[in-house]
């Protein structure tokens, strides 16, 4: 059976229907309404992606402002610049901010812009969930932020441990609105997570093996399986958490047989792979930069995935490495050493992997090169001080010391955010269809990088001369004075860095060289088509004979997708065989509508145990309405044409 | 050869010292934690040099020749490399955390309770007869050589005691005793912190810690069980009463004295302390002074209220204080 | 499409929002502890004239001091570890024998009453016996439900102050 046997009313892409008479029905089917309503409304990947993007940076850049505070508040001893409860907030909202606010949605962002793209299909699954994930992180994120601006900021650590922040030690609502802030930030993650599997297991490009999706494609679904089962265990503590302080449930209360302890505990189930969710990612662009710029696909590939893959699970093997000194029985912290060690051999073995792509070719340094340069050097120290605290007797120093500070400082920012400035200088190209400015970028680099190691290499030796963690001053004449005094001034280089790196991006935005639809001269699907992509991504959908397709003779195409209405193919899991034709949902306002209502939902539960009742009225009336079956015959799939 | 390797580690973690720095060795853990380190440092330095001299060659290198399979031998021989090295860090670990354990269980330990508050530390010397035992707060005398068995409980929140120049840190837990055994090796004078987050003033719960010779010690302790002296001075007997009268007796405990209350620190040698407030302001009478007038403009937040009195009255409460020793 | 504009415009929206939060800060959980210390132990009729008095009521912070202090001074040892009380009346009626008002509370405090309830001048300050007004008021039901804390970490043995409404008061029985 072929295309042709099909009624031949029914348009669809291939030899007959190409180039500018194609681009028209398809962006048309495809696109998006007009103005504010279009935008209310898009359920496009790309463009809720690229909110998701702007909002992180956005939170990044609040983040980093509280840490500049901070940083000015301890450049002296015995400093009076920031009250004691004021210094506790901005450092609760800091780590709040940067790994519940930016890490996590920024690297979520990328794989909702660029998984799609990467697997050639031509949306991400579930897109009006997705547009609903959105809307839901950005409530969340107005919500800690306004209360923060209010006095009502959370004071109690972005770690939250009880009974410091139950109901008899944290008074009013600054710690509810941190337990709500997890809400919402965890289940926007959950529905990006569902629908980066569901994307890549299903929807790949014919012929795009599992063998052949690109690193950074298995780094997002990795990440997207420890999102899935490790999200779960924070709710579960905070909603536990939020039940204690507002109807007075046990769960943490020692003396009527809850346990402080069990926060921890399923704080740290969640909290340890959470790390690895920021961290895996930054594999990925790396891997992904690395292949491009070298012009040869990553060394030992099976052995890359099989990396991401002992990554991904061991990272829920080591969570108590946090709880060294609550004083649980000595043999069983033995394994958890044992554990935490034995992560550092797959994370080592891909910095092999990387290096010799790279000695065993002519990398070209631009760029997003010296970023991924820059990520070598600092996140390795970062996994050489992990593996040093892995050890029971060395971490019942180093706990709580700002040596802890250091350490992950350089595997979150040498090992995440290096990457993902590497990786928007690499695709922003593609994204905004021009190039970052190339010196300037040099430059940012060399200000960040600078400036970061001269913010945190002190704090290995503040930490070891003995200064503890979550301090808002610290007495003279113990030695951490210079030290201080030195990290600050490293904080405002690299506040510089990133200011530079900013305006390079926004000045490029409008004067950049006009950047085509392969300016690196990548393997990977994204680049081709147009930079930015049209809304259907690709013309017709690319199938795929190796791990590069753009690297080799040519790129084939399958085509017979339906035109006039959104079509996808999915494909099985493994050999990505063509199965089905499936279809894709248009716009609709209820994402946005349903997230507000369920941001009054969880609002609304802070104050009273009745938003429960009542609050679930509007989510369901919103999620109804969202999901009214459609009376047209042409939504459902359909088997594949040959 | 094992001596001057010994002083290896002194000398490259020299400006490291401090009396509260954890590379101070005066404690058999802090001793082992030298040790430890330096074996870390060097594995995992050489590991890193490993790699930055692969990157440098992979960046600045002429076009490499060899190929897959010569990096294939590599990359197995690396992965060796890891593996042995994690191995070898792993198993130190553990025999080194062993060793700690075993340090000090052939002789009688001191026996201390720790009773943690926000943000001050009760301490308690046990004794075999319980009318020998002795409390006191914010600090520890310690003799030397001998190791110390103390209990940890939170009244409120999760504390850590932490001495980092003698030993590793524990948490104190409300609903579980904790225990930490410190063998403190070297005579002379550390302060410990609180060392896990715990609200407002977190920053200002530290502790002096004494190591001094066993006969030090027993004077020391001696001295501490007996009850407050009367005040003769009618100066001081008027700050003495004012004490008894108003709300610092609803609080604070002085032996000997009708002054019970056990939610504040003890005051019965306050004047023997090198430090109050919980390691904030030295025991001088203008801090003492400073502080019982407007405990609040120190510590903001701090459990203890500013108690209204006229300035004669601060001067007989705080002459009354000093003669605490 | 350019996108400096609505970058731009963002960006001013959030400053603005900024702005807007700083001008009006929430008193629900200021901390702040400082009291004119020269308004204490001046007589009893300084502390009822404490200026900060109508905050104490509504802050969650003041009402957490006053639960603290409850266990602190003993005030279980005559009414009860949650108010329900023993020797000493209940709080958590709608009883108040010398009134329920935050000055008559703290009236009762500073100065004792008669049949056993101890005067605390000079043994409390002035803000702390204010805290405990604040805090024995809402073991009725009378502070907001966005201030109490639900329990305290103690064994509990009555229903969480966030789920208590203020009780009525009894009605008048006819005479046998």
């Amino acid at each position: 059976m072929t295309a042709t046997e099909h009624p031949a009313d029914v348009p669809r892409d291939g030899p007959e229907l190409d180039g500018p008479e194609l681009d028209r029905i398809l962006s048309e089917t495809w696109g998006d309404k007009p103005g504010l309503i279009g935008w209310l409304t898009t359920v496009d990947h790309k463009r809720v992606g690229k909110r998701y993007i702007f909002t992180a940076i956005g939170f990044l850049l609040l983040g980093g402002i509280l840490a500049l505070i901070m940083r000015l508040q301890l450049a002296r001893p015995d400093s009076g610049l920031i009250t004691a409860d004021r210094y506790n907030q901005i450092f609760t909202m800091h780590g709040s901010t940067m790994m519940f606010l930016f890490a996590v949605p920024v690297m979520e962002a990328f794989g909702v812009y660029l998984v799609p793209l990467m697997v050639g299909t031509r949306a991400i699954s579930f897109p009006r969930l997705n547009a609903f994930s959105y809307w839901l992180y950005l409530c969340g994120g107005i919500m800690l932020w306004v209360a923060f601006l209010r006095d009502v900021g959370p004071d109690i650590g972005w770690f939250a441990y009880t009974p410091l922040s139950g109901p008899e030690f944290s008074p009013g609502k600054r710690a509810d609105f941190w337990a709500q802030l997890i809400t919402f930030t965890e289940v926007a993650a959950l529905a990006v997570a569902v629908e980066i599997v569901a994307t890549i297991l299903k929807q790949r490009a014919p012929g795009m093996r599992l063998d052949r999706i690109p690193l950074f494609v298995w780094g997002m679904l990795v990440t997207a399986f420890m999102v899935i089962f490790s999200m779960p265990a924070v709710t579960l503590a905070s909603s536990f958490l939020l039940s204690d302080r507002l109807v007075g449930t046990q769960f943490y209360n020692a003396t009527e047989g809850g346990s402080a302890l069990l926060w921890q505990h399923l704080f740290w189930f969640f909290g340890h792979p959470e790390v690895y969710i920021i961290f895996l990612p930054g594999l990925g662009f790396v891997s992904a930069i690395v292949e491009t710029f070298c012009k040869r696909p990553v060394f030992a590939y099976p052995i890359m995935v099989a990396a991401l893959v002992t990554t991904g699970l061991l990272a829920f093997g080591l969570w108590v490495h946090h709880m060294f000194a609550t004083g649980l029985p000595r043999l069983g912290y033995a394994f958890y050493t044992a554990a935490s060690m034995s992560i550092a051999l797959p994370s080592g073995v891909q910095i092999f992997c990387w290096i010799a792509t790279m000695w065993d070719s002519r990398p070209r340094m631009e760029v997003p090169m010296w970023w991924v340069v820059g990520f070598i050097i600092t996140f390795v120290i970062g996994g050489l001080t992990g593996v040093m605290v892995a050890s029971v007797p060395l971490d019942l120093e180093l706990h709580d010391t700002y040596f802890i500070v250091a350490h992950f400082h350089y595997t979150l920012i040498g090992g995440a955010v290096f990457p993902l400035l590497g990786a928007i200088t690499y695709w922003f190209p593609k994204i905004t269809g021009r190039m970052m400015g190339d010196r300037l970028g040099k430059v940012a680099f060399g200000f960040v990088f600078a400036g970061f190691h001269l913010t945190f290499m002190p704090m290995h030796f503040t930490g070891l001369l003995g200064m503890p963690r979550r301090v808002y001053t610290y007495p003279a004449g113990m030695g951490w004075s210079a030290l201080n005094l030195t990290s600050t001034i490293g904080a405002f280089v690299m506040a510089l860095g990133v200011v530079l790196f900013l305006a390079n991006l926004v000045r490029s935005l409008g004067n950049g060289a006009i950047a085509g639809d392969n300016p690196w001269g990548a393997a990977s699907l994204e680049w081709a088509t147009t930079s930015p992509p049209r809304p259907y991504n690709f013309a017709h959908i690319p199938a795929v004979t190796s791990h590069t397709p753009l690297w080799e003779e040519s790129l084939p195409v399958f085509s017979g997708l339906r035109v006039e209405h959104r079509e996808l193919v999915l494909t099985t899991v493994v050999e990505a065989l063509p199965d089905v034709r499936d279809p894709s949902p248009t716009p609709s306002i209820w994402p946005l509508l349903a997230a507000l209502a369920t941001t009054g939902l969880f609002i609304w539960s802070i104050f009273s145990p009745w938003a429960l009742v009542w609050g679930a009225i509007p989510v369901g009336i919103a999620l109804t309405l969202w999901f009214w079956p459609k009376s047209s015959p042409d939504t459902h799939q359909e088997p594949v044409i040959e | 050869m094992r001596r001057l390797l010994a002083l290896v580690p002194l000398a490259l973690l020299a400006g490291c010292s401090g009396m509260q720095s954890m590379s101070e060795g005066a404690g058999f853990g802090s001793h082992l934690f030298n040790q430890l380190m330096l074996l870390f440092l060097v594995v995992t330095g050489i590991s890193y040099a490993a790699v930055l001299l692969f990157l440098t060659m992979a960046v600045v290198g002429r076009r490499n020749e060899g190929g897959e399979p010569r990096l294939q031998a590599l990359l197995i021989a690396w992965t060796g490399f890891i593996l042995i090295g994690l191995i070898l860090l792993t198993g130190a670990s553990f025999l080194s955390d062993r060793r700690e354990a075993r340090e000090g269980s052939d002789r009688t330990p001191l026996k201390v309770t720790v009773n943690a508050n926000q943000w001050w530390w009760g301490i308690e010397y046990q004794n075999d007869d319980p009318s020998q035992s002795l409390r006191t707060a914010n600090e520890l005398h310690l003799p030397v050589g001998r190791p110390v068995e103390l209990k940890l409980n939170a009244g409120d929140v999760i504390h850590s005691l932490w001495i980092p120049a003698l030993a590793g840190k524990q948490d104190l837990i409300p609903g579980r005793e904790n225990d930490l055994r410190v063998v403190p090796t070297r005579i002379g004078h550390y302060r410990g912190q609180c060392a896990e987050y715990c609200g407002l003033q977190h920053a200002h719960m530290a502790f002096d810690v004494t190591v001094e010779s066993p006969q030090a010690f027993a004077a020391w302790y001696k001295a501490q069980s007996q009850p407050a002296p009367e005040p003769a001075d009618p100066g001081i007997k008027a700050g003495h009463d004012f004490f008894m009268s108003h709300a610092c007796a609803m609080c604070h405990a002085i032996g000997g004295t009708p002054a019970n209350g056990t939610t504040g620190p003890d005051l019965t040698h306050v004047a023997s302390r090198k430090t109050i407030a919980a390691g904030t302001l030295p025991m001088t009478r203008g801090a003492l002074m400073g502080w019982i007038a407007n405990p609040q403009g120190v510590k903001p937040g701090a459990r203890m209220p500013a108690v209204g009195m006229t300035p004669d009255e601060l001067h007989a409460v705080a002459s009354y204080l000093e003669t605490l020793k | 499409m350019p996108h400096v504009g609505p970058r731009f415009r963002a960006r001013l929206f959030w400053l603005l929002i900024a702005g807007f939060c700083l001008l009006s800060s929430c008193r629900q959980s200021d901390r702040s502890q400082t009291s004119d210390p020269r308004a204490e132990g001046a007589g009893g009729g300084a502390i009822l004239s404490d200026p900060a008095q109508q905050g104490y009521s509504t802050s969650a912070f003041h009402i957490g001091e006053g639960q603290r202090l409850y266990s602190w001074m003993n005030c279980a040892g005559c009414h009860g570890p949650h108010g329900g009380g023993g020797m000493g009346p209940s709080f958590m009626d709608a009883e108040w024998r010398y009134g329920g008002g935050m000055a008559d509370i703290v009236r009762s405090i500073d100065g004792g009453r008669p049949n056993g309830m101890p005067s605390f001048h000079d043994r409390l300050t002035g803000q702390q016996m204010w805290q405990l007004a604040a805090y024995i008021r809402s073991l009725s039901g009378l502070a907001p439900k966005d201030v109490v804390p639900s329990r305290g970490d103690q064994m509990s043995s009555k229903a969480p102050i966030t789920q208590r409404s203020p009780d009525k008061p009894a009605e008048p029985r006819e005479p046998y």
